[in-house]
């Protein structure tokens, strides 16, 4: 959502509950015991982009939550859409899937702290964690971090990529062609950067 | 569409009690679902959400804030090796893996958004505020980002940069401010006290209570 308009200014309230209602604890319970036993992190925000944007824009975050939820127990196979509309489990739910291995590499960093990189300028249709509004653009690398499995392919259960990722710091100048000396960093994966030539 | 909402809004509080709203009766199913399915109690689902209400929240990373600022080791430890620095404060708390702690200079001003979700670091401050999770906040903390902190009452001068962090991959950052002015000889417990969820989001410095400076 980074640079869009029409939101209007931020509104805080003091000493909001933990919860607005008490479902949308539930909702967090039942994500909290079944990610990473049915699905991983990334399927689950992949599944929340799925939504329709337009309905995306309009839910709460903990219907997002539960919009999700229903999407993956309902793709993994644990319940049926018919269960979803009675509320009566028909079935018993199928063993989880094994866990993966432990595959993580050592840390091999392509770029240095202080590098001079361009991010590429893709726009996939699935899942990605590079956000538009730095898509394109030159920045430096300020810190190395990971490594950690690529969402894009890990979100679509393509493959495990472990890359390095870093946080890349980009020049308001840049971002939005402010006259400033303020800056924004974002973490991006190895794949998403180039050497700035 | 607003207005359309608020009509339904009022005509669903027009009789008592109130039925589920659409919503939540989708939970409840879900819940009921996966409890007769044997993928979770009852109890644990209490479990976990009294866990977020009354145990894990900011008071975890105050601790360690008020910790780094009266012990320069630990700051050292704390920037080199969150997780461990913060277990070391609390040891029931939850795993604090992946985190980094970014210290604010009187330079640099540092804030914490995530514009693709809503990334937080729950083990150290528990379940972020709406406002946070809020589009107004995701869509402009990155673009306009001295604005944002004016409507927190935060107006910086012009000779501190911003740093804005959009936490977009594993790692989920926390900020560590500077100790204000007026606080030496301080306990922890005291220091602790003026660090709100907000300073270590970046949204709010450390205030020191006008009795106390005086």
């Amino acid at each position: 959502m980074g640079g869009m308009h029409g939101f209007g200014p931020v509104q805080t309230e003091p000493d909001e509950p933990v919860f607005q209602a008490a479902w949308e604890g539930r909702v967090l319970a039942l994500q909290a015991r079944t990610r990473g036993r049915w699905y991983h992190l990334d399927e689950f925000r992949n599944a929340i982009e799925r939504m329709p944007a337009a309905r995306y824009l309009d839910a709460s975050y903990y219907e997002r939550w539960l919009t999700a939820l229903e999407t993956l127990m309902v793709e993994k196979g644990v319940i049926t859409r018919d269960e979803l509309a009675t509320g009566h489990a028909t079935a018993p739910a199928p063993q989880p899937p094994p866990r993966p291995a432990d595959d993580r590499p050592p840390l091999r960093p392509r770029f240095r702290i202080g590098d001079r990189v361009v991010t590429r300028n893709a726009h996939p249709r699935g899942h990605t964690r590079m956000p538009r509004y730095v898509r394109g653009r030159h920045g430096a690398v300020r810190t190395v971090n990971g490594p950690f499995l690529l969402p894009d392919t890990n979100a679509h259960s393509r493959s495990r990529d472990w890359e390095p990722v870093y946080a890349v710091e980009f020049w308001v100048r840049e971002l939005w062609g402010l006259d400033s000396d303020d800056c924004v960093c974002v973490d991006l994966w190895e794949s998403y950067l180039e050497a700035e030539t | 569409m607003t207005e359309q909402r608020s009509h339904q809004h009022d005509r669903d509080h027009d009789h008592h009690p109130e039925p589920p709203s659409e919503v939540e009766a989708r939970a409840l199913a879900l819940e009921s679902l996966l409890r007769e399915k044997g993928l979770i109690s009852g109890e644990e689902i209490d479990r976990i959400v009294s866990a977020y209400e009354h145990d894990i929240g900011p008071m975890i990373g105050a601790a360690v804030v008020a910790r780094a600022w009266v012990d320069p080791e630990y700051r050292q430890r704390l920037l080199a090796e969150p997780a461990a620095a913060v277990a070391e404060l609390n040891p029931g708390a939850p795993n604090a893996t992946n985190l980094a702690v970014v210290p604010d200079t009187p330079e640099v001003h540092n804030l914490v958004v995530c514009t693709l979700c809503s990334c937080y670091p729950w083990a150290v401050l528990g379940l972020p505020p709406s406002w946070y999770k809020s589009a107004a906040y995701r869509s402009r903390a990155v673009s306009e980002p001295r604005e944002v902190l004016k409507e927190f009452g935060l107006a910086l001068p012009e000779s501190v940069r911003v740093n804005v962090w959009d936490s977009s991959s594993d790692l989920r950052y926390m900020i560590l401010p500077e100790r204000p002015a007026g606080t030496e000889g301080w306990s922890e417990p005291e220091l602790a006290a003026i660090v709100t969820r907000d300073c270590m989001i970046g949204v709010a410095l450390p205030q020191v209570p006008a009795a106390v400076r005086s």
